[in-house]
This record gives C-alpha cells, structure tokens and sequence, in this order.
C-alpha cells in the first residue's frame, strides 16, 4: 500500500466532524487530546479550569450540594469561564473542548502529591455530579452507552419479575408500581455499586446490583473515581518526560499554588489611609492571617523576614506610602480577640479561605459577602466598601469605642529609649521593605 | 470419649499431626488447582508454639514442606493469612514496601461473646444448646445472603471449637475484593448497631429491604422455641424490663399488669405484640416495626467488622485444634445445619484415642510395610470420628474443582483453543 508522502495537513473539522468529537456536553475523559495547541491557549485553558475548580470547591462548603443555591451559582461560574455543561442550541463544539483539553492539562498539574490528586478528583467529581444532575433524562442513556461503562438495562419481564423487590430496596423510588414501569432498570456487578450495596440501597441477586436509574449517579461518579485515580497514578509516572520541557515547567510547577484574582500590587491608595488608623482597620478590616502578623509585630516587636514580606505587601496593598510603612514599623498596635466555632471549624477543616470569608460575613453583618475571597487585600478593600459605602477609604477620624493610639503615642514620646532601641532592631527589619516599597 | 486434659496436648498433637492432619485435601485447596502460580508458596501460616510463642509469616514450598515443618514444630494453633507478592519466610529480603498483601478468602468470624446482652444462660467464653441457636440462626441468615445476593459459590463453615463458627469465602474473584467491598459487605449484613451504652440496638426504616424481610423469616422459624422457650425471655420482671426498655414508656404500665397476669414468655409476648400495634403507640419514637425490631435485637447476626475487612488479616485454620477445649475446628455441613451439635465435635484427645483403638485391632492386617505413609495415614483418619467432616470439606473441594475446569473451559472456548 502506498501512502502519498509529505506533509501531513491540519484537518479543519466541519461542523458535523466537530459534533461528533464531541457528542455530549459531558464526559469521562478517556482520551486525551491530540491536537496541537500554542503555549497561550495552553496557559489560558489551565488557569480558566483552575479557577472553575476553585468555585466548584468554594460553592461546596459554601452551600448544600444538588439543591438551589448551589445549582445556579456553579451554572453561572461555568457559564461564565465559556466550559461546557448543558445542550444547548448554540455551537458546543469550543466549550466542551476547551473543557476536554483544560482537564488533561491540569492532570499533569495535579498528578504531583496525594494532596493535589485528592483535591483535583474531589473537585471534578463534584462537577461531574452537577452536569449529570442536569442532563435531561433521554440524554443520559445516551451517554452511557457512549462511555462503555458495563451497563446493561434489563428487560421488561425481569423488571416485573423483581419488581417488589427492587421498589423495596430503593429509596429513591416512591413505591408505586407507576415509578418503575418508566424507568429503566441497570444490572450492575455488586462490586461496583458500592456506595449503594453498602447501606441496603439497592437490590442485590446472584452477584448484581439492580439499579434504577435515577441512582445511577453514585455509580458513574465511582467509576469516574477510580479510573481518574488510576489516571493520575498513571501520569505521575511519565511526569519527569513532561517537565522536562522548559517551556511547560514553570507553568506546571505553579499551577496547582496560582493565585487567579485581582493583582494588588500596584498601589492603587497610596496615602490614603493614616498610621493611626491602622489599629482600628486591624480589627474590622483586616483578614486573620494579616491581624495576626499584626499582632506578632506588636507583640514581639519582631517579625521573621517570610512575615514582613507578607504583611510590607499587604500595607503596601491598602494604600501605606513608605514613610508611613517606616514609621509604622516603629510603633506598637493593640490587639484585639475573636473566635466563634464556625469559623474554627471551616480552618480545622483546612477550608481557610472560606472561613476567612466567613469570618468577614460576621464582623460586617451580611449574610453573604458578594464576593468570593482569595486575596489579603481583597478584604481589606471589600470591608473599607462596606464600612464607608464608597470606592475610596477616607482618613478615618479615630472611632471612640476603639482602644486610642494615643496612649502608645505618649508611650514613645516618652519612652526615647526605648524608641532608640527599637530603632536599632527596626532598622534591621527595616532592611528588605524598602524595597517592596521602591517597585 | 477420653476427656481432653490440656497437659497432653503436646503429646496429642504429636500424633494428629502426624497420623491424622488431612495435608492433602488441605493443600488441595489452598493449591486452588495450581491455577496461579506460586499461589501457595505465597501463602503467610502463623503457628503457636507452646508457651505462647507466636510466629508469623511461615510459608511452605509444597504439601510435604507443610507437613514437615508442622511436625516438627507442633503448633498449638494455626492460622491463616493472605497470600502475598513474595514468599513470606523472605519477606525480610524484599524491597521496603513491595512485600503486599494480594488476596484472600472473603472471612466471617461470628463469636457468642458479642450476645452476651441478649443470652441469659451463658456468658464469655461459654456456650449451651440453649444459646447455640444463635449460631444456627447466623449462619442460616449470612449463608443465605452470601449465595442468593451476592451469589458466592464456595463457602466453607467451620466451627471455630470454642464459641462460635467462621466462614471462608472461596471464590476466585472473591479473593481479589478490594478492602472496601469487604467492608461494604459486612455493612450490608449488619443490622444490631450500638455497645454497652446503647439500649436498643436496631432500628428499621418504613421500607424493609429483602435482606431484612428474608432475614425476618428465618428468624421467625426460631423465635419461639429459642426465645420464648430457651431462653424464657419474659420469664420475669427482672428480664422482662430489659425488653421494655426497647419500647415506648407511654405502655410500659400496662404491660407490667398484664404480665403478671400471664404465666409465661409466649403469653407475655403475644401481649407485647397487641400492646405495640395498638394505635396510641406510633409516633416518633416507636417505629412501625418494633416487633420485629426487638426480635432482631435478639436473634439477628453480629460480625466482627475487623475480621473481615483486612487482606492480611490471620484466621484460625480449619482442622486445627482449640488448645483450651480440645476441640478440633471441623467443617459444617451446610445441608444439616440444624443439627450440629458443638458437644459432640471431636476433641483431640478422642481421635486419637480411636486411633489408637483401631492401630492395635488392625495390627494383625497390615504387613506390607512398604505401603507409603501417605496411603496409611489417608486410611487412618477415616477410622477416627473426623472422618464425616473431612467428608464434607472434600465435597467443599470437588464443587471448586468443578467450578475451575467449567472457567477453564470457557476461557479455552473464548480463545479457541479446541
């Protein structure tokens, strides 16, 4: 057989080609993707999922799963980052590819520690999840029989010969013979429905489960379970190969830590908040981790270098200018305290930006903060709208119920010395922040 | 029968495990056809010594290796583990962390102990034809769970020659179940829920499960002759408020009348049963099945989770002897289940005193010396009382055999091998 040598040309997809690349607006993953793509898209197909994965994570502990709010919400994020979740009558081809291509790239990412794979597969089974639990009934058989899982429906006698014993065991099915005449019924090894065997929610005979459709979720997500772990197992191992390329390393390596929010480093209050004001703005607007720098400073009037260049970046973010960051470092900050049970629970459970958000929620009152928080600054920013009802933070005059800074002013008038002394040990911290301040 | 005395056990043993042990029908099976390779050899044994000196990870090249190794060493006891990656008497040469536990038989451990809140007659390591019912109830219930849910082939009861009985789950495909699924299944043969602390123990949703309704009618076979009869639950304030505690305070007075009224369980419970489905009771706290909720409490099946859950989990041997009883650990026969008596399972001191019997009568028959050992001892055991139970584990045996010639079969067909 002769094959006509030369270069081989880039298929353009017609449109029936592109439906057919992709049938339905969800998917398994099973294959990865063949086509060539550049850097950019490479880049900016990773971030988008990130951030999707994130808002899937952040809604999760957020809200109940499968009900109003939590449905709509993760629809708009989806719909928002352009990734594929519904039929829809216009042209699914670009979201459900961007959605294929985007999750093999981030395997590579998060194949790297039991941590990151645990975090990736709980996030896209959640996802999982929620497209299924929109997917129009007719819709579902379809894809099923697409994604080769072992599922076989039985047969209208054997469903009526089990029948008793099938609305017995599910309790999903409301007990009327009418339920089960329209619904299919799947035959399933035991084995793999697990999670409905286990707690007597399924029929069991001669080895198989007899699962109703409607159960059949828990099942598709084992599945997908298993075979994403076998995945990144999978891919761990011929990671070396992938980061050896230069080009893929840097972006790989920062993948799984990327912050995806607003950049704060561009000074955008310079001078618009006062020295003096920045005890009050610690207790009622700062987040706990920049509060608790705050507090160690004070405490110790020391902070280890990793500390001062947070918290130089976050001064620097609420709008310090230099001089003021130089004198701020010299003077002393009254603490405050708070901890109620919720929010602890949230950090125990290591959900520590949610818990931040939630933490924000209480001290400003709202039932829902409106934005969804990642960054120090944001915080900071988001509380001064709220606190002053506007966009930019005016100079506050020292509210009364807060404990004054006069008395610590008094303290260093009076104190030179030790002002003297904390100079000396200031101007060795004092070292790095210049800098941060001279970008 | 000789009566076992603990002190001969050293000397006992010396003799079954020389005369009596059944080495080829045990390794047939352990050998599972010699289907996988190494599959034996890779087999982790645990012996007993005298004075308590346990060693693990013992492993055998073939039967006559077993079999030397066992009389040279005479364990008290033996058990079982997982079959590994590598041999286990090597695991100490292998690679950190390569030395996996691979497969294993699917096991149940039922013990009389854990009923001791629900058995008046005998407690810890006790037992009674009164409470042995319990045992015929469990493994009528689990049985028929194993084979008709989840359509388990090979299961081989044994009694576990003190207080209670074990089962090996022996298919193929069972012995490569995940952790998981083991746990899973327990979960779904489980129903008494709660320690000390906790009063009543099962609790029953609206919408009874066929396990649970199939469970139902296996106890009800049993309920009164075990419960009201046996065991005379209700013969007596002091046991009748342990049942009351099970049900709503609101008829408690009345019952307490009514029972004095009455002269025994069977009246007291038929009274139980009007007073809970009179209508006044249902509300939150008393469910629609209380009845049988109070039946299950008492009667249903309790497993140790942890017995079953782990691959590398170690289970007393089939055929090993109870150094506390003298009881040997004999197979059950699943077609009279009922009347298995654990008083009358040989103990060692029995079989070999039958053994000895019969030595000196056939003394006289035997002169070819030259007949093996093997062909000697394979007669030998048939003369003792173990020979209806070695009995029972060979037909154990041919239905596996039959079952890996019908998967060679189909395998062959599958590839075309004619």
């Amino acid at each position: 057989m002769q094959f006509s040598g030369g270069m081989r040309k880039k298929l353009r997809l017609g449109g029936d080609q592109r439906k057919a690349s992709y049938p339905h607006s969800l998917q398994f993953y099973l294959e990865p993707p063949s086509e060539n793509i550049s850097l950019i898209e490479f880049e900016s197909l990773a971030i988008d999922r990130v951030k999707l994965l994130k808002a899937v994570e952040n809604l999760g502990v957020s809200y109940v799963k499968g009900i109003e709010p939590y449905q709509s919400k993760l629809e708009n994020e989806i719909r928002r980052l352009k990734f594929s979740f519904r039929e829809s009558l216009e042209d699914e081809y670009e979201p459900r590819r961007k959605d294929h291509i985007s999750h093999f790239i981030l395997r590579l990412a998060y194949c790297q520690s039991e941590d990151l794979r645990r975090w990736f597969i709980q996030q896209e089974m959640d996802l999982l999840r929620f497209r299924f639990s929109i997917l129009p009934k007719d819709k579902i058989r379809n894809f099923l029989k697409d994604s080769h899982l072992q599922f076989e429906a039985i047969s209208d006698e054997e469903k009526s010969l089990r029948e008793q014993e099938i609305l017995a065991s599910s309790p999903s099915l409301c007990g009327s013979k009418l339920d089960l005449d329209s619904e299919s019924v799947y035959k399933i090894p035991f084995a793999d429905a697990l999670d409905l065997f286990r707690g007597r929610k399924v029929y069991l005979e001669g080895g198989f489960a007899y699962v109703p459709l409607r159960d059949i979720v828990a099942i598709v997500l084992n599945e997908f379970r298993a075979k994403l772990s076998k995945a990144l197992a999978l891919t761990a191992r011929s990671l070396p190969a992938v980061q050896s390329d230069e080009r893929l390393q840097p972006l790989l390596n920062h993948l799984s830590h990327s912050y995806t929010g607003q950049d704060y480093t561009i000074q955008k209050n310079a001078g618009k908040i006062s020295l003096d004001q920045i005890d009050s703005l610690s207790t009622k607007s700062f987040p706990p981790c920049m509060r608790q720098l705050h507090k160690a400073l004070r405490e110790n009037h020391h902070l280890r270098h990793g500390g001062r260049m947070q918290y130089g970046l976050f001064l620097k973010g609420i709008g310090l200018t230099l001089e003021q960051a130089l004198q701020f470092w010299k003077q002393e900050f009254i603490r405050g305290k708070m901890d109620p049970d919720k929010i602890l629970d949230l950090v125990k459970g290591t959900h520590y930006q949610v818990a931040c958000q939630k933490y924000f929620e209480m001290i400003h009152n709202v039932d829902d903060c409106g934005f969804s928080l990642n960054h120090p600054n944001q915080f900071f920013f988001e509380s001064q709208r709220i606190l002053n009802g506007s966009k930019d933070i005016r100079k506050e005059s020292i509210q009364p119920e807060t404990p004054q800074p006069k008395p610590s002013v008094q303290k260093t008038k009076d104190a030179s010395s030790a002002l003297a002394y904390l100079n000396s040990s200031l101007e060795m911290d004092m070292e790095g922040l210049e800098d941060y301040f001279s970008e | 029968m000789a009566t076992y005395d603990p002190a001969e056990l050293p000397e006992l043993l010396k003799l079954y495990y020389r005369r009596l042990f059944p080495y080829a029908q045990y390794y047939r099976w352990l050998n599972y056809g010699g289907v996988i390779k190494n599959y034996f050899q890779h087999r982790e044994f645990s012996f007993t010594l005298k004075d308590d000196i346990y060693i693990r990870y013992q492993s055998f090249s073939n039967q006559r290796d077993l079999e030397k190794e066992m009389q040279k060493m005479n364990p008290y006891k033996i058990d079982i583990g997982a079959v590994y990656s590598h041999r286990p008497n090597q695991h100490n040469t292998v690679k950190l962390g390569a030395f996996q536990a691979q497969e294993k038989e699917l096991v149940f451990d039922i013990d009389m102990t854990d009923y001791d809140d629900v058995r008046r007659c005998c407690s810890s390591a006790d037992i009674c034809s009164k409470c042995w019912t319990l045992m015929t109830m469990a493994i009528h219930i689990i049985d028929r769970a194993l084979k008709e849910d989840f359509g388990f082939k090979h299961r081989l009861w044994v009694y576990s020659g003190r207080r209670g009985v074990h089962c090996w789950v022996c298919d193929e495909s069972v012995r490569k179940l995940s952790s998981a699924v083991r746990s899973g299944i327990v979960e779904y043969l489980s129903l008494v829920k709660g320690g000390q602390d906790v009063k009543k123990k099962v609790h029953l949703s609206e919408k009874i499960h066929p396990f649970v309704s199939k469970s139902i009618n296996i106890i009800k076979k049993y309920f009164e002759e075990y419960a009201l009869v046996d065991q005379d639950i209700l013969e007596n304030k002091e046991t009748w408020d342990k049942i009351l505690a099970l049900v709503p305070e609101t008829i408690h007075e009345k019952l307490q009348q009514n029972f004095q009224k009455h002269h025994n369980s069977l009246q007291r419970w038929e009274c139980l049963k009007k007073a809970i489905s009179s209508q006044d009771i249902k509300n939150d706290k008393c469910g629609h099945w209380l009845e049988l909720e109070i039946m299950l409490q008492y009667c249903f099946p309790r497993l140790d989770i942890n017995v079953s859950k782990g691959i590398n989990h170690l289970l007393k041997s089939p055929f090993s002897v109870h150094p506390k009883t003298g009881r040997i650990s004999v197979p059950i026969d699943l077609q009279k289940v009922d009347q298995f008596d654990p008083f009358t399972v040989p103990t060692i001191s029995s079989v070999c005193h039958e053994l000895d019997a019969v030595s000196t009568n056939d003394e006289g028959k035997e002169g070819n010396e030259a007949e093996s050992d093997i062909k000697h001892r394979t007669r030998d055991y048939k003369k003792t009382s173990l020979a209806p139970y070695i009995k029972v584990f060979e037909q154990f045996l041919e239905n596996l055999d039959k079952s890996r010639k019908g998967e060679l079969l189909k395998k062959s067909d599958l590839q075309k091998d004619f």
